[in-house]
């Protein structure tokens, strides 16, 4: 069943460009950044891709692009998950929103968004959630010092 | 507000068991509070499941007459910082401490609490010492029930041995 | 007594909205340290009487640096923090977190281990859902349920310590094996808390199933369909009360759940009392599991054999030189995991807790994420709260079961 699946996918939804490879028993596809809405839109409309897992970013400083955006999908019809992976400059790091698609896409988003610096169009609500207002920088950077901290209180003498 | 003890000898001549229980003031009101201990418990992280496990049939700290949570600062004596305070929300534990009334205590419950324990980074705060006063640590990372247990009686010790404002010249 | 400073405090959050829809509306803040809620959670109401129009939820209160924190650690070393994942289940977590390391490092564990650990992750299944029932219920004020629940959540806490030496954070698990073997009569004590896990949970049932009270504030709150539980990510205890029997130990068993026989509760409604039921169903299916596991459990090594990840023997550090080397590359330099990345996950007590790993290479993993089910389910939770009534979010909070550890991390 997964194995007829995997091979439509890896005949349709691969573009231009685009990489496709068999990973730990996940199917991967590499794509530009400006399909990544379109390639999630079909997953989850033809392909029955209901489950939207997580999104996350890879920092990799002294590489360009320099960061990848990683997301996952599950099948719960085939039991069988499709990452997605695109890559985004440091300059111009900013992909199409899932909120459209996924619910579920809406916090995850806004946890890479704090913790990478990632801009994802059409996310209304990008505010910070698991770090407060008015931290600056992105912590899961590689360039983040790990000690750094921003205290809100004034520490006691 | 004046913290003037009575004088041990009283002026005016009196039975020797009022001066007795004169010179024991102190004693009796520190063996009557320590035992009316009424927790807030500001639990946050992983030490929530001994703090269940320590309030709770097995360890029962209602026989040290600290069972009671007060789920308002304002009406509780002993703030349990329970877990790991994080930047975001040291504000919040400030505020509460600031609320509560006097006199109060805080105990820093686990290794978090304590020093930050194992997350020395940017999000947590090495201590809640570096936020509020902290009247007693205990260890663990999550402390077994028995330390906690250990931990209420050094507070109801010292809380007992303290001087009272409420004794006074008057009373 | 002085009086209280005016401390000026900043808002670590920004709420979404100032007022309600109309103009008369109550706007209320619940938490992060209220006591009917657990975990350290805000949430936002906007409210039209008792009735909650609109929420905002607000977590992070917790975010205690963990994927930094881990990729600053050897694929070894991290075990501690990964334990702090979902306190009430610790061994789920590291046994998740190893099997994401042994497929990138292609290492198969030996059938002792699998066993064992799949043992022992029902086992860390039953303490989970006991807290999360007990406290949900003490929340509704049944506290003598709680202090049914706890108490026998205690033997358990007891009975792992003697296994892994800690009541809540065990730090059991290894890359290619477990800490230590079962102690002596660990199977037989077993046994007889399993036995006394059926005479106090009977009372539970005794207590809560037919209770008006507990019917009138559970039935038809917090209500969700399982189309709608997919789209906003929810899986889980919370996806399979509404009838949609998705686990993973069915679906793409891992361990040793092919082999076992049990069955999937599944609620009807989506709602709160469904969400108890099918805790409470599934507590059964693990005790039965269990019973099953301690007649397979085989004899035989727990720790593969390979030098790539697992320690060698105390005696032979002492005595042979290239075990000494062995030993104290595996400590400094960590397991030398091959460059990859992978995802894989586990069925957690609380929905699929994935782990994406990326190794470049080396004894530190490069990229550490964890898809954690909780913080997915704070991303879905206002869906559950809008529309019902204000003391309706204690137990519809306490059945979806945020764990801050978890949803924070």
């Amino acid at each position: 069943m997964s194995t007829a699946i995997r091979d439509q996918i890896q005949r349709e939804l691969v573009p231009e460009g685009g990489v496709a490879s068999l990973s730990h028993g996940t199917l991967v596809l590499e794509i530009p950044a400006g399909e990544v809405q379109r390639t999630a839109r079909r997953l989850a409309s033809e392909f029955g891709f209901d489950l939207f897992l997580d999104v996350t970013a890879v920092d990799w400083p002294g590489r360009t692009p320099r960061f990848d955006v990683v997301y996952h999908f599950y099948s719960t019809a085939h039991f069988f998950r499709v990452r997605l992976k695109t890559r985004l400059s440091e300059a111009d790091p900013v992909v199409d929103s899932l909120v459209s698609l996924y619910g579920s896409a809406g916090f995850m988003e806004r946890e890479c968004h704090e913790m990478y610096g990632i801009g994802f169009r059409g996310n209304p609500d990008l505010r910070p959630i698991l770090l407060y207002e008015g931290f600056v920088g992105h912590p899961l950077r590689k360039d983040y010092p790990k000690l750094k901290e921003q205290p809100l209180v004034p520490y006691r003498k | 507000m004046a913290r003037t003890t009575i004088p041990i000898v009283p002026s005016t001549a009196r039975s020797p068991a009022f001066e007795y229980f004169s010179t024991k003031k102190d004693e009796f009101v520190g063996w009557a509070r320590k035992f009316s201990l009424f927790p807030y418990p500001f639990v946050t992280a992983c030490c929530a499941m001994e703090f269940m496990a320590v309030s709770s049939t097995p360890y029962d700290t209602d026989r040290f007459g600290a069972a009671l949570p007060r789920f308002s600062p304002r009406q509780s004596d002993l703030l349990m910082v329970v877990g790991t305070l994080t930047h975001k929300q040291a504000p919040v534990l400030l505020r509460v401490y600031e609320q509560m009334c006097e006199p109060k205590w805080v105990m820093a419950f686990g290794a978090c609490a304590t020093s930050g324990g194992f997350y020395q980074n940017y999000a947590a705060v090495a201590g809640i010492d570096k936020i509020i006063p902290v009247d007693i640590y205990v260890p663990g990372c999550p402390p077994r029930p028995e330390t906690v247990i250990d931990a209420i009686m050094k507070l109801q010790d010292r809380i007992a041995g303290s001087h009272h404002p409420i004794i006074t010249a008057n009373f | 007594m002085s009086p209280p400073r005016d401390i000026g405090l900043p808002n670590p959050v920004r709420p979404a909205f100032e007022r309600g829809v109309r103009d008369d509306a109550v706007v209320v803040n619940i938490g992060p340290s209220h006591p009917a809620t657990h975990g350290t959670i805000q949430v936002i109401a906007a409210l039209d009487g008792e009735k909650v129009e609109r929420v905002d939820v607000h977590c992070g209160y917790l975010h205690r640096g963990f994927e930094k924190e881990c990729e600053d650690h050897t694929w070894h070393n991290l075990i501690p923090y990964v334990d702090r994942l979902n306190y009430c289940s610790g061994l789920i977590n590291n046994f998740a977190y190893c099997e994401a390391v042994e497929t990138l490092m292609d290492v198969e564990i030996t059938p002792r281990c699998r066993y064992l650990r799949t043992l022992l992750s029902e086992y860390s299944r039953i303490a989970d859902h006991l807290t999360c029932v007990a406290a949900s219920l003490m929340e509704l004020g049944a506290m003598t349920a709680f202090l049914y629940l706890v108490m026998i959540r205690d033997y358990v806490y007891e009975h792992l310590a003697q296994l892994t030496g800690a009541r809540v954070t065990y730090t059991y698990g290894r890359v290619g094996g477990l800490a230590r073997d079962l102690p002596d009569g660990w199977l037989a004590r077993l046994k007889e808390i399993l036995d006394q896990y059926e005479v106090f949970i009977a009372r539970i049932h005794g207590l809560m199933d037919r209770n008006r009270i507990f019917i009138d504030r559970t039935r038809n709150v917090g209500v969700i369909s399982a189309a709608d539980a997919i789209n906003w990510g929810f899986t889980g205890p919370i996806l399979r009360s509404t009838g949609a029997p998705r686990d993973l130990r069915k679906d793409a068993p891992y361990l040793a759940y092919a082999e076992l026989d049990f069955e999937v509760p599944v609620g009807i409604n989506g709602d709160n009392y469904d969400r108890y039921y099918v805790r409470m169903r599934e507590m059964d299916e693990s005790v039965y599991m269990i019973r099953q596991l301690v007649e397979m459990l085989p004899v035989g090594p727990i720790n593969v054999d390979d030098r790539r990840c697992t320690l060698p023997e105390k005696q032979l550090v002492y005595t042979e030189i290239e075990s000494l080397i062995n030993h104290f590359k595996l400590i400094m330099d960590g397991p030398d995991v091959p460059p990859g990345e992978v995802y894989t996950a586990q069925e957690a007590p609380n929905g699929e807790l994935g782990f994406f790993l990326v190794s470049t290479g080396g004894g530190m993993p490069y990229r550490f994420h964890v898809r954690s089910p909780s913080f997915v389910h704070m991303g879905g939770v206002h869906r559950l709260l809008e529309g019902y009534q204000l003391a309706d979010i204690i137990p519809t909070f306490g059945s979806v079961n945020m764990i801050g550890g978890e949803c924070d991390r």
